[in-house]
């Protein structure tokens, strides 16, 4: 398959998922019970029928679900319609906030990128490094430690963590307990504040950097045997390179390749880890509100979060698969 | 494969004898059967029942009663036996992961089945289904999944909702894994004789493929439950459990809910999450040895058996 057949192929799933995510969300928001203008309006709001209805025609919801098959214009339907304003970035009403969702979900996606981004990096940094050391000291006391951390990381719960972690640094280390920066500095921009943001910060760093650490070792210290054995290891060996001239020149960057579409791969464990150890710390982002929504069923809320973080995982998978074929030499000839 | 099978299968003491020797397979073993016999007695472990309130000397209920004032680990902010819910609990969690793991079990394989036999349309149709899935994220389409059947009045538990949303969307991993093997088996020479002989494919499959490929389905549904059970709890502790029927998961949202970190009542929060790790461990160490014992192609090649442990993680 050539490179641009393969790239085609990724590019038409990923618009295929995005799809089928977008009908997911609109025909879990038909099938609520009550009446669909109650959906979009709120259910505790006192109208008349006449209003009632009126905003029936205004929103649409007098027309097809799908296919508007009467009219000349079979795409003048609630679904199209439905899809046109999400196209357009407007995800309607939060119930509970009475804000557009689109610019709540705004608001709070720099805290979580903030989050995610921190984890990610600190973990990457000390899977990679501990994974590399594993594989090459193999079935050595550290090569198995490493293992059995990778596999309790596994089999603990990502929230249940976040408790220990909190219950342990709050209680021995004094840190704060939850929120992004305490109750005076909240409102100011978060760069004038970094110190007590520091503060907030470890805690669920210091969570999502285990619970991802293990996965990146493992598959750091596999992917480092496989390139261990390579001949041309071998051979660098052979023309006098020191071992760790061969690990860092070598090694290290041809075994780095199956990390970079791990990385995005894992966006949706990422995202559900957000979402919990948000949760856990009461941190200010989009998991929280996904959270928060959830508790208040506040159905526009809940569907505008599950649309955007849907979107971006779909969308950094393409991404990784594209970036793959540039960083892999084999992929790219062929 | 086919010696495991029947080394599986026919000579249940030979399979033992190597078994035993795995001390991993072992531990793994004791981890699980000692959880499933804690929620069968679970009623003679405790003369207490789940919801009753342990009241003191004066009559008053006893909250956040520390483990040295109530044994063997003290009340919740209720005034209820944390060990009592901990052995109950025990119950719904392992019944919704079990039921929840055989579900995904059950599509993953016959999917995977349909899908390597055939082959073809039904075959690309198949994958590519199981493409979408896997890029969606599972967590947050859980979430609105179980949110909106529960507002759709339904009538049906919320432990149910939980077993249909888990087994529903945790089969693809298995799909997967099962269609390569099938792949590979149907081009088999018994598979050629037998269909040269006019064996049809339900002949075929229930009687070459099936018992070919059974040892595989069997390690692969052990792991299975470890990521339902980890899923359930992680449902429950936003909320989507069934608070009358609460799992280990509904154990530490209550906890968490009712402040019981900020309290200082380790003993509320540390039991359900240690009893969550020990059902899971033990799930993960079982299936990697049944996976390497059972089939023999693992042990050639022993750098798969490392990624297997993180195959199907889901959102926990």
């Amino acid at each position: 398959m050539s490179r641009r057949d393969y790239l085609l192929r990724k590019f038409s799933l990923a618009l295929i998922t995005v799809l089928v995510v977008v009908i997911i969300n609109f025909v879990l928001f038909r099938i609520l019970p009550g009446d669909p203008v109650r959906a979009v309006i709120g259910r505790n709001v006192r109208i008349s029928p006449e209003t009632q209805e009126a905003l029936r025609i205004q929103f649409g919801l007098d027309k097809p679900l799908f296919f508007n098959l009467d009219s000349g214009n079979w795409l003048d339907s609630q679904f199209f319609n439905t899809l046109g304003q999400w196209a357009q970035g407007n995800l309607g009403i939060s119930w509970s906030l009475r804000k557009p969702v689109a610019e709540v979900l705004g608001a709070k996606l720099g805290n979580t990128l903030l989050l995610i981004g921190l984890g990610q990096f600190l973990s990457i940094i000390l899977g990679v490094g501990l994974g590399l050391v594993a594989g090459w000291k193999r079935k050595t006391p550290l090569d198995v430690g490493a293992l059995m951390f990778s596999l309790i990381a596994w089999a603990i719960p990502t929230f249940w963590l976040g408790i220990i972690l909190l219950a342990a640094g709050s209680t021995w280390l004094g840190l704060p307990t939850g929120g992004i920066v305490s109750p005076g500095n909240v409102g100011k921009p978060l760069y004038t504040v970094i110190p007590d943001l520091a503060r907030h910060l470890i805690l669920p760093t210091l969570t999502l950097t285990i619970l991802y650490m293990g996965e990146y070792m493992l598959i750091m210290r596999s992917s480092i045997l496989e390139v261990l054995s390579e001949d041309y290891i071998l051979t660098a060996k052979a023309k006098g390179f020191s071992t760790m001239q061969v690990l860092w020149r070598h090694a290290l960057k041809n075994a780095m390749l199956p990390i970079v579409t791990i990385i995005a791969l894992n966006l949706g464990f990422t995202v559900s880890g957000a979402i919990y150890i948000e949760t856990v710390y009461s941190y200010d982002g989009l998991g929280k509100l996904f959270q928060t929504a959830l508790t208040k069923q506040d159905y526009p809320l809940l569907q505008g979060a599950f649309l955007l973080l849907a979107f971006s995982v779909i969308v950094a998978n393409m991404l990784a698969d594209i970036l793959y074929t540039t960083l892999d030499p084999r992929v790219r000839a062929s | 494969m086919q010696q495991g099978w029947i080394l599986f299968k026919r000579n249940a003491a030979d399979f033992w004898r190597v078994f035993s020797r795995n001390r991993l397979g072992i531990a793994g073993a004791f981890l699980v059967v000692s959880a499933v016999t804690v929620a069968i007695i679970a009623p003679l472990l405790t003369p207490y029942t789940p919801q009753e309130i342990i009241r003191d000397a004066a009559g008053r209920g006893m909250t956040f009663a520390p483990p040295t004032a109530h044994g063997p680990l003290g009340t919740d902010d209720g005034g209820r036996d944390v060990w009592t819910q901990l052995v109950y609990g025990a119950r719904i969690s392992l019944t919704v992961g079990f039921l929840a793991g055989f579900i995904a079990m059950f599509i993953g394989s016959l999917l995977g089945i349909i899908a390597g036999y055939f082959g073809g349309a039904t075959d690309t149709l198949l994958m590519r289904i199981t493409d979408v899935l896997l890029v969606i994220p599972d967590l947050p389409l859980m979430l609105v999944l179980v949110a909106t059947l529960r507002q759709m009045d339904l009538k049906i538990s919320p432990l149910l909702v939980l077993i249909m949303v888990i087994g529903l969307l945790y089969w693809t991993s298995t799909a997967r894994l099962i269609r390569s093997q099938v792949l590979s088996i149907k081009e088999r020479q018994f598979v050629y004789r037998a269909r040269a002989i006019g064996a049809g494919h339900w002949h075929i499959i229930s009687r070459h493929i099936l018992p070919q490929i059974m040892p595989l389905i069997v390690a692969n549904t052990v792991l299975i439950l470890s990521t339902a059970i980890l899923i359930e709890s992680g449902l429950a502790f936003l909320g989507l459990g069934d608070p009358t029927q609460p799992s280990w998961g509904t154990m530490l949202n209550f906890a968490f809910d009712r402040n019981a970190v900020t309290n200082g009542a380790w003993w509320f929060y540390l039991p359900p999450g240690l009893a969550i790790v020990w059902v899971t461990l033990g799930c993960v160490l079982l299936g990697n040895v049944l996976e390497e014992m059972l089939n023999p192609r693992l042990s050639a090649h022993h750098l798969e058996g490392e990624q297997k442990i993180l195959a199907g993680k889901g959102g926990s």
